[in-house]
């Protein structure tokens, strides 16, 4: 698949977004007035700044008003409706924490358990594409959940919880990788097009000389010889040097910021590959 | 509402015989030439006359050699389309309602005043049916010329779709594949009529006739009329292989053999 900055720019900044805001809802940390403030704008900074990037993404966004529609059967319209949702809802917990040193904490852990949902329905949107392998396994949601989990522990200033997190995320993506080498599934013209039976099937004339859509999109392979090279930097940046950081040196601002630094270029390098390594069953009929 | 019809009135579709496709694109061409005029957006082309050029079709086709065993390889010309599953997981997906599947004849449809262009009905697609235009941002998929096959302003043999019309070796075939007693569906039953990537759980409404058995030639080769040339030839030929060099002697039993061998080898 293409990975276009749009997509990884969102999967990636909302992530850590609703994943502070799920640790903000529990009061964790437990700050009020402009350390509240603080924390707060870098939610929806974040959350926003990864929902506008996706709309990036999008051939006709003056439509968008309606993707809130179908949330009956679409994953996306659910995706949309739970992250303005959460969005809301934090509203008036940030306001009573920021400005009324008031807690409003009913809504404040119902406002996490829906950044929770907004980060599992992001997940779904891949996880549901049955012609994408690597992305449709039980595995992809509880890895975006890590995801965010561990950057939301790190951006709330949960050291050890972050640490602990960082690596159990990390060996969940080294999990994820291995299960999605082994269900590479393109190639095989032979399946694709039902003439199998018949012999062996390859490509005589491609369909268009020129590139298409399709192509472009879903038959995506440039950058997937850096694999290897950019497992290494995901591995290190999302989990092991932050771990190291959070858990072997003292707390501090400057630690931690480290670490935050290391885990969002980590996360970046392992969603590129998410979407730059995911081969799509339509790359078949032209021989890929 | 993108949540599927439980059942359709009608299954319109097409049934595509890639025994008889000659694979010349005129669907393709009638396709583009019916449907940038009609229903929707036109097709885009992108710097049609530039260096870059690439456009937006709603039907292509592919041509694969098949190689069986022991046997001759066969072309099979493949034309793509939109199947019109019954299971459409471009309809679910998507987010804004603008992809929907019609009850009453079960054609899956774009309605582009509502789409986003988000692009993942194609990712849901396994078929490369539907493609984004890039001058419009909406996406384009086959209607089964929905405005055509009800239309009685056009006479009645016009009222299928632009490429079964226009089709010159008669490889395609409209009509309703609910009705087990239509011509399509006999069709299917007769000529064992297969579902694309089955395993994807689209249940496609379109099917595809595979290509018909090839017979083999029952003639043994040519054999050679003399093996032993005489008379005037056989001294001209004793005479030029005594020249040094590679010569090309009358072929003698043995020599026949081993190129018959060496063909079979390749």
């Amino acid at each position: 698949m293409h990975p276009a900055p749009s997509v990884i720019i969102f999967t990636t900044l909302s992530g850590l977004g609703f994943g502070l805001f799920a640790f903000l809802g529990l009061g964790l940390p437990d700050v009020s007035g402009w350390v509240a403030f603080v924390f707060f704008a870098m939610a929806y900074a974040l959350s926003c700044t990864g929902l506008l990037a996706s709309t990036f993404h999008l051939g006709n966004p003056r439509n968008a008003i309606y993707a809130f529609s179908q949330w009956r059967s679409s994953w996306l319209s659910r995706e949309g409706i739970m992250a303005v949702a959460t969005l809301l809802t934090f509203a008036p917990v940030a306001i009573g924490r920021v400005f009324l040193d008031m807690e409003l904490a009913l809504l404040g852990a119902i406002g996490s358990v829906f950044a929770v949902l907004t980060v599992f329905t992001t997940s779904m949107i891949y996880t549901q594409l049955k012609t994408i392998a690597r992305w449709h396994m039980p595995l992809t949601p509880v890895l975006f959940l890590l995801y965010a989990g561990a950057g939301g522990a790190l951006l709330a200033g949960q050291a050890s919880l972050a640490g602990v997190l960082t690596l159990i995320v990390t060996g969940a993506q080294l999990l994820a990788w291995k299960q999605g080498d082994g269900r590479s599934t393109t190639g095989d013209l032979g399946a694709a097009t039902g003439l199998g039976e018949i012999g062996q099937v390859r490509l005589l004339e491609s369909a268009h000389t020129a590139r298409n859509y399709i192509l472009d999109e879903m038959a995506f392979q440039v950058g997937r010889k850096h694999v290897q090279k950019l497992r290494m930097i995901a591995t290190l940046c999302v989990g092991a040097l932050p771990a190291l950081l959070l858990l072997a040196l003292p707390a501090g601002h400057l630690t931690a910021l480290i670490a935050v630094v290391l885990h969002v270029i980590g996360v970046a390098a392992s969603r590129w590959l998410f979407f730059a390594q995911a081969e799509h069953v339509v790359a078949s009929y032209y021989g890929r | 509402m993108t949540c599927l019809p439980s059942s359709t009135q009608k299954k319109l579709g097409l049934v595509i015989d890639l025994d008889t496709c000659v694979g010349c694109h005129g669907c393709v061409t009638a396709c583009k030439g019916w449907n940038t005029q009609n229903y929707g957006v036109p097709l885009s082309d992108i710097d049609p006359y530039g260096a870059d050029p690439q456009g937006t079709f709603l039907n292509r086709v592919f041509s694969y050699e098949v190689q069986p065993e022991g046997k001759s390889a066969q072309t099979v010309h493949f034309p793509k389309s939109c199947l019109h599953c019954e299971d459409a997981p471009c309809v679910t997906v998507c987010p804004t309602g603008a992809s929907y599947k019609r009850e009453e004849d079960g054609i899956v449809l774009v309605n582009e005043d509502r789409c986003i262009g988000c692009g993942l009905c194609a990712w849901s697609c396994a078929y490369g049916a539907r493609e984004l235009d890039r001058d419009a941002g909406v996406m384009k998929k086959c209607t089964l010329c929905v405005d055509r096959i009800y239309n009685e302003n056009l006479p009645e043999e016009d009222r299928v779709p632009a490429c079964v019309r226009t089709c010159p070796s008669g490889a395609r075939h409209f009509g309703n594949l609910g009705d087990p007693n239509s011509d399509v569906s006999k069709l299917v039953a007769d000529r064992g009529g297969f579902d694309l990537m089955p395993e994807q759980g689209t249940r496609p409404v379109n099917k595809y006739l595979p290509p018909r058995p090839k017979d083999e030639m029952d003639v043994p080769a040519l054999k050679p009329v003399a093996t032993e040339a005489s008379g005037f030839l056989g001294w001209l030929d004793k005479a030029l292989g005594r020249i040094p060099g590679k010569g090309d002697r009358l072929p003698t039993k043995e020599t026949v053999q081993e190129t018959v061998q060496e063909s079979e080898k390749v």
